[in-house]
């Protein structure tokens, strides 16, 4: 089945660079395009350290979700919390010998694929329950809610119910990371991994266009990372400094 | 007494079924030309308006860091859904944030992004029709840009500065709101939102001295335009003549005295509010502010500090040091503003004031944190210290104290309904459901603990209750300034005391 090996190696390729770059060009802009007021909601850090803080509480366990919404805190925190152990426990395709710390969450990373599942159903049931969030929600929303829910369900399908070729998959892996073309044909054929592929590569092109760009938004946010201290320090623009000048020259003439 | 239904009061306020449409109708006076024009806009409706208005938004997203993060970010989870005082009073969809925000969002992304481009109906995409302006036009002026939806945001999107982008898109295209825009022509001509001249200021001020003087045989100084003094004190302009507003000032002014410290108010920066804000222009915020550090200079005082203002409080604490900055011309023993919370608090912990507290004691009193001061801005040196320095000061001037429910105070305060540029009679309707959630929560702390009095440090809340309040059952005079309360309690050296 060479084919399919070479055509979804192209695939990831593609995907990987429209993600790179995508992601690259937001994270760009995010960062050029100035912030000329001081908008932290407050109380906040009057420190550099204190931001650090403030935010890592925000990724690490969505302190504000938690403050507005126990149920959607659940299920979120609880999707995002075993994707990110998937994602973690997947290094073992990429990686020979696979580092001693993905051998530690191995046990935890097979279980958490159920989480990750219960968690988008959870997102997915408010909703459509909810009559405010029904009210909010766009078709995409549901779409990313599927396709979610489709790469997390083919991965477990692979688990525990059509086992795929393993060791020949880690070969397809390899095969990629190392731009060894050969390597590339040994793809297994099976049908829920070709699905699960599949859905990974959507993910990967739609990720610099839709709403997942609340990953680097979250960063970005002036109400999260600015430092409390407008009176201590003047905080200005290019763009407004410019005007400024602008202003004074058009004073002194 | 209203052409509208006025919500009843629950024991808690209940997040409502949606409603949709129920606020469509609800829309202030558009600008004239007149009040347009001076502050950079068109005088009406430009013919290629479209454009223009697409042009603006691509011009202030590459300005605004805040505006281009928001548009992206958020993911529709719903967090903000039951946390705006507007939805809460009204049940219309369109008020709950994220909804307010995809009025906006929904033509960012059919212009200005992959998936709106092809995909519209996909992510909800939708062309700029005259229908899309009209709800902008309705929608942006429901909101009172008190940030409580931000403070939920996992993202910390703040709704605020979506409904500030989509004013200035409004003005810049000719649509303007007539109240934000007349005072800030106001302020402009004359030196505050009341259109009060410098001869009327002097009066005014000379008319407290009498008073103060009649009423406690000490002769406590309100000057105007005095060169030279410690403090250039900026102020609200209600405080000139309002109730319960000038009660505060005339506290300031007590407080001043007792501390031995010289201050004036400027004829020409006789307004602390600046409306820039709420129609989220850097340009007519800055014009405003840079009074202030004319009048600075001019008069050659060392300080500036705040009266008792919400929105004003942001532009100064948070704003001023950018617009109208540096300030290395002042005493750099102070920072630049002050609050005249922060002066009172400083003295009360010096042991510099003497107060009989008893002089309060026909109320018992609940502490309105103002959403600007709140989420905004911090008074004294500590994260937080906006909520304990004025709730510090009360207590020191008053036996009675018992704060709210929480969830309903602190950085989770519901704004009083009237703030962003909301305080107008055109938008009665919105102002009394907005101050639904506020007025159970005060409602309830009436009842639970007797509380009489509901205090406040911002202009646009004490008038918003004074006028709002009664349609639930309260009476005008049961709002306070908290500089009132000191001014009730401060013993002034060689008062005469019965």
């Amino acid at each position: 089945m060479s084919a399919i090996g070479v055509l979804y190696a192209l695939l990831f390729y593609t995907a990987f660079l429209v993600l790179i770059i995508g992601v690259g060009k937001k994270i760009y802009q995010y960062a050029t395009v100035p912030a000329p007021l001081k908008i932290a909601v407050t109380p906040a850090p009057k420190t550099k350290a204190g931001v650090v803080l403030r935010l890592t509480k925000e990724v690490v366990f969505f302190a504000s979700l938690f403050r507005s919404n126990k149920w959607t805190w659940i299920f979120g925190w609880l999707f995002h919390f075993c994707l990110l152990l998937v994602l973690l426990r997947h290094l073992r395709y990429f990686t020979d010998p696979v580092w001693f710390w993905v051998d530690l969450i191995q046990p935890f990373g097979k279980y958490a694929a159920f989480g990750m599942v219960a968690g988008l159903a959870g997102l997915w049931v408010r909703r459509l329950l909810v009559d405010r969030v029904r009210y909010i929600t766009s078709l995409s929303d549901h779409l990313m809610l599927a396709l979610l829910m489709g790469i997390a369900i083919t991965g477990l399908g692979m688990k525990y119910v059509l086992h795929t070729d393993i060791i020949l998959l880690k070969e397809f892996a390899q095969g990629l990371l190392y731009f060894d073309s050969s390597a590339w044909k040994v793809l297994p054929a099976d049908p829920f991994l070709l699905l699960h592929l599949t859905l990974v590569i959507v993910l990967m092109f739609i990720f610099p266009i839709s709403k997942l760009l609340h990953v680097p938004g979250l960063f970005f946010s002036p109400t999260r990372n600015q430092v409390d201290n407008p009176r201590e320090k003047r905080h200005i623009s290019p763009w407004a400094t410019e005007l400024e000048a602008e202003k004074n020259k058009m004073q002194a003439s | 007494m209203a052409d509208f239904d006025i919500p009843e009061i629950k024991e808690y306020t209940p997040v409502p079924d949606i409603k949709e449409g129920v606020m469509a109708h609800s829309k202030p006076y558009v600008a004239k030309p007149d009040f347009q024009e001076p502050l950079g806009y068109p005088g009406e409706l430009v013919e290629n308006w479209e454009q223009k208005a697409l042009d603006k938004l691509d011009d202030l997203r590459g300005k605004y860091r805040s505006l281009q993060v928001f548009l992206d970010s958020c993911v529709k989870c719903g967090a903000c859904t039951d946390k705006c005082h507007y939805f809460l009073g009204t049940a219309d969809p369109k008020n709950m944030p994220v909804a307010r925000q995809d009025l906006l969002r929904k033509v960012y992304r059919r212009y200005f992004t992959f998936a709106g481009k092809y995909f519209p109906k996909l992510v909800g995409a939708v062309d700029l029709t005259k229908d899309v302006l009209d709800e902008w036009y309705s929608y942006y002026h429901q909101c009172s840009q008190c940030r409580r939806c931000s403070v939920f945001c996992p993202y910390g999107i703040d709704t605020a500065e979506i409904s500030m982008a989509a004013r200035e898109i409004m003005d810049s295209i000719g649509l303007g709101q007539k109240y934000c825009n007349e005072i800030l022509v106001k302020v402009g001509k004359i030196g505050n939102n009341l259109g009060l001249p410098g001869p009327a200021l002097v009066d005014t001020m000379e008319g407290l001295e009498e008073e103060v003087e009649e009423d406690i045989g000490v002769k406590v100084a309100y000057p105007v335009d005095q060169e030279g003094a410690d403090i250039l004190l900026i102020t609200p302009s209600a405080d000139f003549f309002a109730e319960p507003h000038v009660d505060g000032l005339i506290g300031y002014g007590k407080v001043f005295h007792e501390a031995g410290l010289t201050w004036t108010v400027s004829s020409k920066a006789s307004e602390a509010a600046n409306f820039g804000m709420f129609i989220g222009s850097y340009e007519n915020m800055q014009s405003l502010a840079m009074r202030i550090r004319e009048a600075a200079i001019e008069l050659k005082v060392k300080r500036i500090v705040f009266g008792e203002c919400g929105h004003a409080w942001r532009v100064a604490y948070s704003f001023l040091n950018t617009l109208a900055g540096p300030f290395d011309f002042l005493d750099p023993n102070y920072p630049v503003p002050q609050h005249i919370l922060e002066i009172t608090k400083d003295l009360i912990d010096k042991g510099k004031l003497k107060f009989d507290k008893s002089e309060n004691d026909h109320m018992t009193l609940t502490f309105h944190d103002s959403c600007n001061v709140a989420r905004a801005t911090r008074i004294g040196d500590e994260p937080g210290s906006q909520f304990t320095t004025p709730r510090e000061v009360i207590k020191a001037v008053c036996n009675n104290y018992h704060d709210m429910e929480d969830g309903t105070i602190h950085d989770e305060t519901f704004c009083c309904g009237g703030g962003g540029g909301l305080l107008t009679d055109d938008l009665m309707e919105i102002r009394v459901k907005g101050a639904l959630p506020r007025a159970t929560a005060l409602k309830n702390v009436t009842k639970n603990h007797g509380v009489t009095h509901l205090a406040a440090i911002c202009a646009i809340c004490k008038s918003q209750f004074t006028k709002t309040l009664p349609y639930y059952g309260f009476t005008m005079d049961q709002v306070v300034s908290v500089h009132q309360l000191v001014s009730n309690a401060i013993i002034l050296t060689g008062q005469e005391t019965e």
